[in-house]
Parts: C-alpha cells; sequence; structure tokens
C-alpha cells in the first residue's frame, strides 16, 4: 500500500497513471501481436536517463525481468526502493549515464503504465483481464522498437538485461541485427526449460486457485487475489537464490524464538523471509500481470522461429554479443549460455562468454557483484570505443 | 590453458607468433589466457581476434580488457566451430596441455586456413641432459612443474611435431625455434641442431591442398 508515504503511489494505479514518460500510440500504429490481434491503442511507459548525442549513436535500451519495470535507475515511485539496477546503470557504473543515453520501458503486459491486464480497455471502460491477447517475448521487443522509432534512434549502441530482459535481448539481435550494435543477455537462455514452465506453472495456479481470482475479474469485483500471487512469488523466489546461499544465510534458524512452537507459524527463518518476500510483492504487482509475464516466458523459444536452429537466429550478425552466466544459477544455469554461444560462434558472430563464480544465484545479475561490473565495463567500454562514443562528460563521477 | 609456460622470457614467443600473422586477419586464439597475445595483435596487426580460454579468471581478464573471448576447452569445444571460419587459429604454449593434440591440429586447420602451434621443445639439451645424468623428470625454468603436479600431459620434441604435421597432412610454411632467451636460433642449422637448441618452437601450418 505504502500509502503512509508521501511520495509513494499505490502500484494499482500505475498501470493508468503511471509516474513515467508514456508514448501513446493510437489505432493507425497498432501492435502486431504473435497471438494474431492487432492491439490498439497503446501505451508504453518508459524512463530515460543522460543525453542522446547528435549523431545519435550512444543510445542504450535496458530490458526488464518477470517483476522489474522501466525504473532501472531512479527511486521507485511505488516501492521508495532504489532503481533495481542500481548496480550496473547510472553515473560511473558500466551502462554509464553521463556517456549514454539509457532508456528502459514497462515490457507490454506490464503494470506499471505501459498496456497490460490491469490497463483500462477502452472499449469496456474496464480493465483488459484476461481479455488483453497472450504477450510474446517478440511482441515486448516489437513495441519497444516503436518506441526507438518514436525516439528517433535507428541503431541502438547497446541493448542489455537479465533474466526475461535477457530474452528481450536475444529477439531484439535476432529480429533487427542491424539495429544492434552490441548486445548483453545476462543470465538468460534462448528457450524456457520444462523445469521453469514447471515452476511458471505452479506460480500461476496458486493464483488461480485464490477464490479472490475471479477468473480475472478482480479488479471488476473489488477484491485481490493477493495470497495466490505470494505465494506465486515464495516458490519463484526459493528459485532465484542458490541451496548454499540459503543455508549461509538463513541455515535452520529459528525466528525469534527459541524452541519450536509444534505449531506452523513460520518457525524458521526462511519461512518468515519467504512469506515477507511475498507479502511486499503483492502490494505492488498486478497478479493477472503475473500470469502474462510468465506465460511470456514459457512460450520463448527462439530457434523455433528459425526452422529449430538458433545459429540460423544470428546468422552473418555483426552485433557484438556478451553472454554472462553465474555457477550457482540453477534456473538459467551456465549450460543454457554455452549452447547460446556454440550458436553464435557458429553464426560467425562476435561473442564473449563469462561465467561468473558466485553463490548468489539467479539473482546474481541485480546485485554487486565484483566479476559482473568489471566484465560488463570492459565490454562496453571498448565496444564504445569501436562505436567511435565520446567518453563520458567531465562532470562524470564514479 | 596458457598458465602454463608463464616464464615471463616465454612471452618473446608472442611477438614472433605476431610477426607471421598478416594484418587485418581474422584469429582465433586457443587458450588465450589474459588475452596478452590477442592484445599484441590488435595493437600491432588490427586483426579480427577472438579467444578460447579454459580458465575464468582468464577469460573475465579478457573480457574486461575488451576482448572477445568466450570459456571453453581446446579438447571439446573446437568441434563447434565451423569450417574455414578463420584466417589464423593459434595456439600457444597449450598444445602439450590438450588431451588430444593431433585432434586438437586438425580442427585448427579445419577451421582456419592457417594455424600457428608455438610449443616448449622437449627435446632441448638440458631436458635430455636431466633424464640421461640426473634420471629424474625434468623441472626447468620455462617448465617450472614436477610430474606430479604438471598440466602439460603431451609433451613432444620439435623433430615429433614435424612427423605430425606429415600425418595430418600440414604443410609447414614458416618454423622458428627459439633459444632460452626467446631469440630465433639461426635459420641454415639443421633439424637435429634445433631440436637439440632450441627451447621452444613456433610453426605456421597450412592445409595441403
Amino acid at each position: 500500500m505504502g500509502g503512509h508515504h508521501p511520495n509513494l503511489t499505490s502500484g494499482a494505479t500505475e498501470a493508468d497513471a503511471p509516474h513515467s514518460q508514456v508514448l501513446r500510440l493510437g489505432a493507425e500504429r497498432p501492435l502486431t501481436m504473435d497471438a494474431g490481434v492487432a492491439l490498439a491503442p497503446l501505451s508504453i511507459a518508459y524512463q530515460t536517463y543522460g543525453a542522446l548525442n547528435n549523431s545519435k549513436t550512444n543510445a542504450i535500451l535496458v530490458c526488464h525481468a518477470l517483476t522489474g519495470d522501466q525504473h532501472v535507475a531512479n527511486r521507485n515511485p511505488v516501492t521508495g526502493k532504489d532503481g533495481w539496477w542500481d548496480t550496473m546503470v547510472g553515473p560511473g557504473k558500466p551502462i554509464d549515464t553521463n556517456r549514454f543515453f539509457v532508456i528502459c520501458a514497462n515490457v507490454v503486459g506490464g503494470c506499471m503504465g505501459t498496456t497490460g491486464p490491469a490497463s483500462t480497455n477502452p472499449a469496456t471502460g474496464g480493465a483488459y483481464g484476461l481479455a488483453l491477447p497472450l504477450v510474446t517475448i517478440a511482441d515486448m521487443v516489437r513495441a519497444q522498437a516503436m518506441l526507438i522509432d518514436h525516439l528517433g534512434i535507428g541503431t541502438l549502441f547497446c541493448v542489455a538485461g537479465g533474466s526475461m530482459g535477457g530474452m528481450q535481448v536475444l529477439q531484439w539481435a535476432a529480429s533487427y541485427p542491424e539495429r544492434v550494435y552490441c548486445a548483453l543477455p545476462i543470465a538468460t537462455s534462448a528457450k524456457h526449460s520444462s523445469q521453469n514452465i514447471a515452476f511458471h506453472e505452479v506460480g500461476r495456479q496458486a493464483i488461480m486457485a485464490d477464490p479472490d481470482w475471479r477468473n480475472g475479474r478482480y479488479l471488476a469485483e473489488g477484491v485481490n487475489p493477493a495470497k495466490g500471487l505470494a505465494v506465486a512469488r515464495m516458490a519463484a523466489h526459493i528459485t532465484y537464490l542458490s541451496d548454499s546461499a540459503l543455508q549461509r544465510k538463513f541455515g535452520r534458524k529459528l525466528q525469534n524464538r527459541t524452541e519450536r512452537t509444534f505449531s506452523f507459524g513460520a518457525d524458521f527463518q526462511i519461512e518468515s523471509y519467504l512469506r515477507h518476500q511475498g507479502s511486499i510483492f503483492v502490494e505492488r504487482f498486478d497478479p493477472n500481470s503475473y500470469l502474462f509475464m510468465t506465460r511470456a516466458m514459457d512460450y520463448f523459444d527462439l530457434a523455433a522461429d528459425y526452422d529449430g536452429s538458433l545459429a540460423r537466429a544470428f546468422k552473418a550478425s555483426k552485433t557484438r554479443f556478451c553472454v554472462v552466466s553465474f555457477t550457482s544459477d540453477w534456473l538459467f544455469p551456465t549450460s543454457d549460455s554455452r549452447a547460446l554461444v556454440h550458436a553464435l560462434n557458429a553464426g560467425g558472430a562476435s561473442v564473449s562468454f563469462v561465467e561468473i563464480e558466485t553463490d548468489r544465484g539467479h539473482d546474481a545479475f541485480l546485485l554487486d557483484v565484483p566479476d559482473l561490473i568489471a566484465t560488463t565495463k570492459g565490454f562496453i567500454d571498448a565496444a564504445a570505443r569501436a562505436r567511435g562514443i565520446a567518453p563520458a562528460t567531465a562532470s562524470s563521477g564514479a | 590453458m596458457t598458465t602454463i609456460a608463464a616464464a615471463p622470457q616465454s612471452r618473446i614467443d608472442l611477438v614472433r607468433v605476431a610477426e607471421m600473422v598478416e594484418p587485418r586477419a581474422r584469429v582465433l586464439d586457443v587458450g588465450c589466457g589474459d588475452g596478452a597475445l590477442l592484445r599484441l595483435l590488435a595493437e600491432t596487426r588490427e586483426v579480427d581476434g577472438r579467444g578460447i580460454e579454459i580458465s575464468q579468471r582468464g577469460v573475465n581478464d579478457c573480457v574486461a580488457k575488451g576482448l572477445s573471448v568466450i570459456q571453453g576447452d581446446a579438447d571439446t569445444d573446437l568441434a563447434d566451430y565451423p569450417d574455414d571460419s578463420f584466417d589464423y587459429v593459434i595456439l600457444s604454449q597449450t598444445l602439450q596441455a590438450t588431451r588430444q593434440p593431433r585432434v586438437v591440429m586438425e580442427h585448427m586447420l579445419r577451421i582456419g586456413r592457417r594455424a600457428i602451434v608455438s610449443f616448449p621443445n622437449f627435446g632441448h639439451w638440458r631436458i635430455r641432459a636431466q633424464i640421461a645424468f640426473k634420471g629424474r623428470m625434468p623441472v626447468t625454468q620455462n617448465l617450472g612443474h614436477s610430474w606430479y603436479d604438471t598440466p602439460n600431459i603431451h609433451f613432444c620434441t620439435i623433430r615429433d611435431f614435424v612427423i605430425l604435421t606429415r600425418e595430418i597432412d600440414a604443410r609447414i610454411e614458416t618454423s622458428v625455434a627459439l633459444n632460452s632467451l626467446g631469440y630465433p636460433l639461426q635459420l641454415n642449422l639443421p633439424w637435429w641442431a634445433w631440436n637439440l637448441l632450441g627451447e621452444q618452437a613456433v610453426f605456421l601450418l597450412r592445409r595441403q591442398r
């Protein structure tokens, strides 16, 4: 709710009235969706940082993950917390806002101002809910391309993102190879695995099993399937962490008690932690949007669009790639990244690949991991030199 | 992989390798270590360079320097590269650490139009002397590991290497033996002298058509 913070808004109001710039496209510019529908009107909520240079060569598009949003490097208007990729984006950071023009847009199907299930459907005056066509990663990228067109940018210097954001990076490089100078897909995969689809299905079923979900019509009926969404988040959160990190952080430690209570209360710290993660998530995220986002990831299989050959997706690509994985990430394991690297090599693309040693699991891409910062900075700086982008302005601070 | 012969003077062989590469070529450096050769090639030859390196640390260092390097193993990952995708495939001080040197060499000549291989010569007189007179496995300045912890599992002499090039139908375009300081031996010496006096050797090979 966050209502007690004077400058914070509730997640629900962001869907139609976001604290962001919004590109509004009318019926004359519909989004062609993979589901076979043209979506119009379309709103795209986005944030920008830094300045576009005269030759328009210094634009970086950051793509957000499943539950992320466009507030990549500013205080989030709903949670009041720092931007979700504060470690990577900002003055003196690898994605240096003193050097680059950084764009981040809420994805289609999201709930932070870009058209999604919580947005008002102009045809009915109520929220879209499940009437919104299912969204794919390619749909998200097509909408982003419309935003990039609107900003007058031909070729993006870099497209970067982790997890579902990484899927968008790969889709960008495959769909618009001439518009992506370099690509930074992190902790991601060219297709969602069976295990990952399984975890997502558990999350969706938890939401849909909540009696307040009401077949997706909870907004119209004035209820909120918060319990179901919280369970979905709790289950998913486990997959973002590694076994060893959980053991190190929580072990079997008890929560504010010295003895087991012989009840189903949150005896263990890990239980209390997960319940907390669930409860803060439901304050900022729309349950239907969670269904749409997870489905988009499940449907992602880049090779399928290229006769089953991932190498063909990147054939003769001039884009420079830097693929990053983490040793303890079992959701998007290094083997996924390696398959991607093999395909890029077979397609003749320029590719770097780093597997970073950390016990912080899939979430490592969001965290201050020194090897991640150093390697991405090296990659981006070298590519920027090759692209002829001027160094950061004198005012740059670290 | 290239962490093996890390003695400073062995880096002189990188200069010899770089001299064999035509400017602006496409180069794959197998076992590129911390990227010293790729950097040298970029600076002096303006090559389009890529690297494969087995050690995590090496790859991270390379990428942080802006080099295109992937983590991988010469023994397993070269098979994934298409034919003729590079002008040169370089194996610098790494051959002796591969499990299947012959297979690696064959892949190099398939992937690249030319291959450059540098390796420590196990026929050098100092190494021969250690086995002959001390009766011990050789440990030298350039090859500082004991037999039980060495990553170098397939040593060869210059002569052995020349025989292998014949067996895999490679033509030797250039070859040079280097002394302990990394300087080339005289060109007009016979093979047996190279095999005795050369501490390292560098070969530029190409496929027989």
